[in-house]
């Protein structure tokens, strides 16, 4: 979890997220990341970058080619970091529900 | 009734609704008197609030800390900027973990309706890729997070 923070800036850019979600289909090289996006080599590069310093993506080496994939558990524990934090909201709410009832006026107006 | 609703709204909104079962007047008090904020604003089971700084009127300050008991903690400060009893706050609010966060501006709206008080919490960010960032680190926020689950399934 220490690189979240890495990841989650690593997110918030679109290209960086569509990177991921062909990642998601599948390995895939620099070539074929860059012809869908119409972006140079050097700047999905520059993304790739980002996304394996934020532990998103792994490469391999094979040949002169290196090979992007998805890292699963990186993204699995975006996801339970984020459902964390909805139950955390979640949770304050339902705390707040039971204040606000311990904090009910004697006299109750009836709901029409 | 008590369903909570999370949406983004244009490049630097995020827009929460909650209903409660109680009048405008308690909710409104919940949020702005430390006693009752620190009963509930506490994020994960096992986190409580030890100080609470909340001073309702315009330029009056706002200090949260949190802590999980096992040594964990982090918190938030920020001003009010408006408040209209018992129906809007305005305040602005950052997250030090321990580097502050951008700004977070927030106005808070109470109404009544048919059941006792309809929330509508708007935060302003300020541009989409602080909202972005926010919405992954923590506000909670499944919008981008499920914007980013349904890319990755496509």
């Amino acid at each position: 979890m220490s690189n979240l923070d890495a990841a989650f800036s690593a997110l918030a850019d679109p290209t960086r997220r569509a990177i991921l979600a062909r990642l998601a289909s599948g390995e895939a090289t620099v070539m074929e990341l860059a012809e869908p996006f119409e972006m140079t080599q050097p700047a999905i590069s520059r993304h790739l970058k980002v996304l394996e310093g934020a532990g998103l993506i792994v490469r391999r080496v094979e040949g002169t080619r290196r090979p992007c994939r998805l890292a699963p558990d990186s993204i699995a524990a975006i996801d339970q970091w984020l459902a964390m934090l909805r139950d955390a909201l979640t949770k304050n709410y339902e705390r707040l529900d039971e204040v606000l009832a311990a904090m009910k006026p004697k006299v109750r107006k009836d709901v029409p | 009734m008590s369903k909570m609703t999370l949406k983004t709204e244009g490049d630097k909104h995020v827009v929460v609704t909650r209903r409660f079962a109680a009048s405008p007047k308690a909710v409104y008090r919940a949020h702005t008197e430390p006693r009752l904020i620190q009963k509930w604003l506490l994020g994960p089971a096992g986190w409580t609030m030890p100080v609470c700084v909340s001073e309702a009127r315009p330029g009056g300050k706002i200090r949260y800390e949190w802590t999980d008991g096992k040594g964990g903690g982090f918190h938030l400060t920020g001003e009010y900027l408006e408040l209209l009893p018992f129906s809007r706050i305005v305040h602005v609010e950052r997250m030090h973990l321990p580097d502050p966060t951008p700004d977070n501006r927030v106005e808070t709206r109470f109404e009544q309706d048919a059941t006792g008080t309809l929330m509508t919490m708007q935060m302003t960010l300020p541009d989409a890729e602080t909202r972005a960032a926010m919405l992954a680190t923590g506000m909670e926020h499944g919008m981008e997070a499920s914007y980013v689950r349904l890319e990755a399934m496509i």
